[in-house]
């Protein structure tokens, strides 16, 4: 029986983004499905009733909900090519918890506060956001990739928010790759993956969008 | 015993995220060392092993460190392959239980223990997402006799604070989620739970729960409010 693959996602969704890379990477064939977050559709109500979120996959008609669980199903499904996730305990261990941190963090509500707020409150906001990738360059150091030698789960989980580099340089004049050279170093190393350029918009597109979405000039 | 295969574990009594580790590690009948830490006054060995987020439960084994007991669990679930499996085989059913881990600490037990301590307007707010999520919890559990099936699993373990964690908030906070009317299939897990004999043995005493989670009230709703994310 062919696999019959479905994805619930809105396409300027980072967390959509992931699942996207995620499916592209293991070179899985899918229907990708817009949804209109303001008029939920039947099938999304119907296939995440608990959070009515996306992204959402559904595989032979069974849902899988929230974007690093879906990861990581897709992973375990598709195990005999381009694994995500180390098979060493200990390694997958650290892979989830970095995952885990990046997305308790909510990089995407601080990247909000940075460009919607001013004064102290934008401070702290920029403090909080530069701390998190800091934090994460540590852990990088001088891997080519958080999964080492090769592309993998905690990869997937940030590479995605590269995407809003660009607006948050322009809108608050600070350099990323003065701030964070290896985040920078290494998500353009990602960048030269296909699933990833493939999926990534266009960072211009995304501030224009930004601007319009937050009304800023 | 080699000093490599030694497993310790730092953890505090009152912890619900520390508690269910140890559950892990004795449903798998894991020799391990246990270090009580003093939350309010960290040691620096704790602060050493998880500099990220300073917090219990850690597990060292073979010299590794891992931190957030969900990931602990996995790990153990992972290295210690004997029975029980902790998460389910198939790949759904797997996916289903880590969503629903999440749900119950993103929904429920933050709503839960905020609506303890907090007072008026936010007080009913958060004990009626407390119940809006108790709901959803009921209709995962009706038919089952553990959330894992027919045996105690990963989600009965993750969700287990459910059982005797949240009476003692209801008590303290002079609130009512888990109304036995409404909630009778929930309410039956949680006495199958209890009755578990790894479980029975391993809870923090009553009569110390509550005047710590009494002063843990106290404290939170001294400062100022909408703070609590959700």
């Amino acid at each position: 029986m062919a696999d019959e693959l479905v994805l619930l996602d809105t396409c300027v969704s980072m967390f959509g983004m992931r699942v996207r890379i995620a499916l592209a990477e293991k070179g899985i064939k899918y229907e990708y499905k817009e949804q209109d977050l303001t008029n939920k559709s039947e099938l999304l109500l119907k296939m995440n009733s608990i959070n009515k979120k996306i992204p959402v996959l559904i595989h032979n008609g069974k849902p899988i909900c929230e974007s690093l669980i879906i990861v990581q199903y897709i992973d375990e499904v598709w195990n005999d090519r381009s694994p995500f996730l180390p098979s060493d305990p200990y390694q997958r261990a650290q892979a989830r918890f970095w995952a885990d941190f990046f997305d308790q963090k909510a990089v995407y509500a601080v990247g909000k506060k940075l460009v919607t707020t001013k004064g102290e409150e934008q401070e702290a906001a920029k403090k909080e956001f530069l701390e998190i990738y800091k934090t994460m360059e540590r852990e990088l150091g001088e891997k080519p990739y958080f999964g080492g030698e090769k592309f993998g789960y905690v990869d997937i989980a940030l590479i995605t928010f590269y995407s809003w580099f660009y607006v948050y340089e322009t809108l608050e004049k600070f350099s990323m790759e003065a701030e964070c050279p290896k985040i920078v170093a290494w998500a353009k190393r990602c960048m030269q993956k296909e699933s990833v350029a493939k999926t990534l918009p266009d960072q211009k597109k995304v501030y224009k969008r930004v601007l319009e979405l937050y009304g800023l000039k | 015993m080699a000093s490599e295969d030694t497993v310790k574990l730092l953890g505090f009594w009152a912890s619900p995220f520390s508690r269910r580790v140890e559950w892990a590690l004795k449903l798998k009948g894991v020799d391990y060392e246990y270090v009580e830490e003093d939350i309010f006054n960290k040691s620096s060995l704790l602060l050493e092993l998880n500099p990220v987020h300073k917090k219990v439960p850690v597990l060292v084994h073979h010299q590794k460190v891992i931190s957030e007991s969900y990931v602990i669990l996995e790990y153990i679930d992972e290295t210690w392959k004997q029975s029980p499996l902790l998460l389910p085989q198939d790949p759904h059913e797997r996916a289903k239980a880590r969503f629903w881990a999440r749900f119950g600490e993103e929904k429920l037990l933050l709503a839960s223990s905020g609506a303890m301590w907090s007072l008026g307007e936010e007080k009913e707010r958060l004990l009626k997402l407390a119940i809006e999520a108790m709901e959803k919890i009921e209709e995962e559990i009706k038919g089952k006799e553990f959330f894992g099936g027919e045996s105690i699993g990963y989600l009965d373990v993750a969700l287990g604070w459910i059982s005797y964690w949240l009476p003692v908030w209801e008590e303290v906070g002079s609130i009512q989620i888990l109304d036995p009317l409404t909630f009778p299939a929930t309410t039956s897990w949680a006495k199958n739970f209890l009755n578990h004999p790894i479980i029975k043995d391993n809870l923090p005493p009553r009569q110390k729960m509550i005047p710590y989670f009494h002063e843990r009230s106290k404290f939170f709703s001294s400062l100022p409010p909408g703070w609590i994310k959700i």
